[in-house]
């Protein structure tokens, strides 16, 4: 299939399509509703399931439920509709159930705005529901990012049978790009058997599939969470993704930034380049697992003076990464939220200052 | 190299769709491209823009705080982003609906009663395609060729508007090599 020009929420629904997940549930909100628009159209030529919520809580439910019987099922939504799905995300997590959620980040706290940002990133890597639960987090800079990693994230849910988030700014899913689809997936998980409740027949077999969250006996939730644990833990030694730019020679600055702040950060490097100032980039691609060796070998070099993490939000990604430096180099944060993203200007100003 | 181009104007007047149109003839003729959409709350009659990058190098900052080249529809575009538009560039004006001359001697300045020139090939809402065509009729950003039949893919699902948009094309162009 030849470039076609889309938009990011666009190439996000063709892409999860694409990856054989035909069952979608949603509640609008902006900046993501081109997702619904597209799949209340598009869902029908492929005989798959849009159906929209009556609130994001039915949504998540919808999403348990869907997951449960063993088909692929996703869902999008922006901040304040993640922050009423996490209590069914959170037992997703629980009864280790496979979906993909899509964040795409606007302003907040409360309603807040419509416009980008990345003030998300605690909620998604920390707390996006109550429990010991984590979700493999994915940040996209481009559309044909976005729709690679929306084929990913169906068979790394599977894989871990956890839920995975797509986290992208505003601008992620407006902007329009040229994309190109990665080769349809097959359309069922492939490692269903193990867990969805299709009957027993179906399987061959006699051991019942329970799809729970709920253990009473404080062994046995212990036991759950060490098992949930063990997970994450092994996403931390298989999953990182990153990207590093312009770090094969020597900077004074090291810059960590992800989504479209980082294409921000990387117009600044090459414009500092011009004025001899070096400075490299991680861009993490997961944000958990987070790309902390990466990280810290990056600012290990010795012409490396400080870091910056810079970042949509009033300083959340910097915790990250001050905890995988040990204190090897003073950390500095820079962002704005409520919509505006700072400039390549703002950025190039910033790294002089600190140099 | 990479070029920016801010179409600017009104709601309705088909800003959106223009830069959509140009975006996609410059990715069919190899270049890296992205459009960003203003995307507040707006409506109708509000105003719109959205900027086209294009490029030869995987685009950066989809941010751009001085664009290459403006395409005004309205008074209040115009007056907002003239001063932002860097030295060498096209700026191109809806005289139909801007009365101002722009006090700046280095830009290419273009004006051109669009609206006047869309009703006279038959209808009024091809205003924005009339500016389209004599906006890369100036800049030269892409071949008219490629901008013709990327018009005519925007329209494939409405055939019955394809010979409108033809005429406004042509129209648009020839206006602008007046």
């Amino acid at each position: 299939m030849s470039k076609v020009l889309m938009k990011g929420n666009e190439a996000i629904a063709e892409a999860a399509i694409r990856a054989g997940c035909l069952n979608y549930f949603a509640y609008p909100i902006t900046p993501q509703s081109e997702v619904a628009e597209y799949l209340s159209w598009r869902m029908t030529e492929v005989n798959g399931v849009f159906l929209q919520g009556e609130s994001e809580v039915a949504v998540s439910y919808m999403i348990f439920g869907a997951a449960g019987a063993g088909v692929r099922v996703f869902t999008t939504s922006s901040s304040p509709g993640i922050s009423l799905m996490s209590e069914g995300i959170s037992y997703l997590c629980g009864a280790q159930l496979p979906a993909v959620f899509v964040n795409i980040m606007r302003g907040g706290p409360g309603l807040g705005g419509i416009l980008p940002s990345q003030a998300d990133y605690n909620q998604a890597t920390r707390g996006v529901g109550h429990g010991d639960c984590r979700l493999l987090v994915m940040a996209p800079a481009s559309v044909q990012e976005a729709a690679e990693m929306v084929m990913m994230a169906f068979p790394l849910a599977e894989k871990y049978r956890n839920p995975v988030m797509l986290l992208g700014d505003g601008l992620i899913g407006q902007m329009m790009e040229p994309v190109e689809f990665p080769d349809h997936l097959k359309s069922e998980p492939s490692n269903k058997d193990s867990w969805a409740t299709n009957g027993i027949d179906h399987r061959n077999g006699t051991t019942r599939n329970l799809v729970r969250s709920l253990f009473l006996d404080p062994e046995a939730l212990n036991n759950n969470n060490l098992m949930l644990r063990a997970k994450y833990e092994r996403m931390k030694a298989e999953e990182v993704r990153f990207e590093a730019y312009n770090t094969e020679g020597d900077y004074q600055v090291l810059i960590v930034s992800y989504g479209t702040m980082s294409r921000v950060c990387k117009t600044a490097i090459n414009a500092l380049k011009g004025q001899g100032v070096e400075v490299g980039l991680i861009r993490p691609q997961t944000l958990f697992p987070f790309p902390d060796v990466a990280i810290r070998e990056a600012a290990a070099k010795p012409s490396c003076r400080t870091v910056l993490s810079i970042e949509m939000s009033m300083g959340q990604m910097v915790d990250d990464v001050e905890r995988c430096l040990h204190g090897v180099r003073p950390v500095e944060w820079y962002g704005k939220c409520g919509g505006e993203v700072p400039t390549p200007e703002e950025i190039i100003d910033l790294v002089k200052a600190s140099v | 190299m990479q070029s920016e181009v801010m179409f600017a104007g009104f709601g309705g007047q088909g800003i959106m769709l223009i830069g959509k149109i140009l975006a996609h003839a410059a990715m069919e003729e190899g270049y890296e491209v992205a459009w960003i959409p203003s995307y507040g709350p707006e409506m109708r009659g509000g105003t719109a823009y959205c900027m086209v990058v294009i490029g030869d190098q995987p685009i950066g900052s989809p941010i751009i705080k001085n664009p290459s080249h403006l395409v005004a529809m309205n008074r209040p575009s115009l007056q907002k982003f003239v001063s932002t538009i860097k030295s060498g560039g096209v700026v191109m004006i809806n005289s139909s609906l801007i009365p101002d001359d722009v006090q700046r001697n280095d830009v290419d300045v273009l004006k051109l009663p669009v609206v006047e020139i869309a009703t006279d090939t038959g209808s009024s809402k091809a205003a924005n395609i009339v500016a389209l065509a004599a906006f890369v009729a100036r800049s030269k950003l892409v071949p008219l060729e490629t901008l013709k039949r990327c018009i005519e893919e925007e329209f494939q699902s409405r055939p019955k508007l394809i010979p409108l948009n033809m005429k406004a094309m042509e129209a648009g162009v020839a206006a602008a090599n007046k």
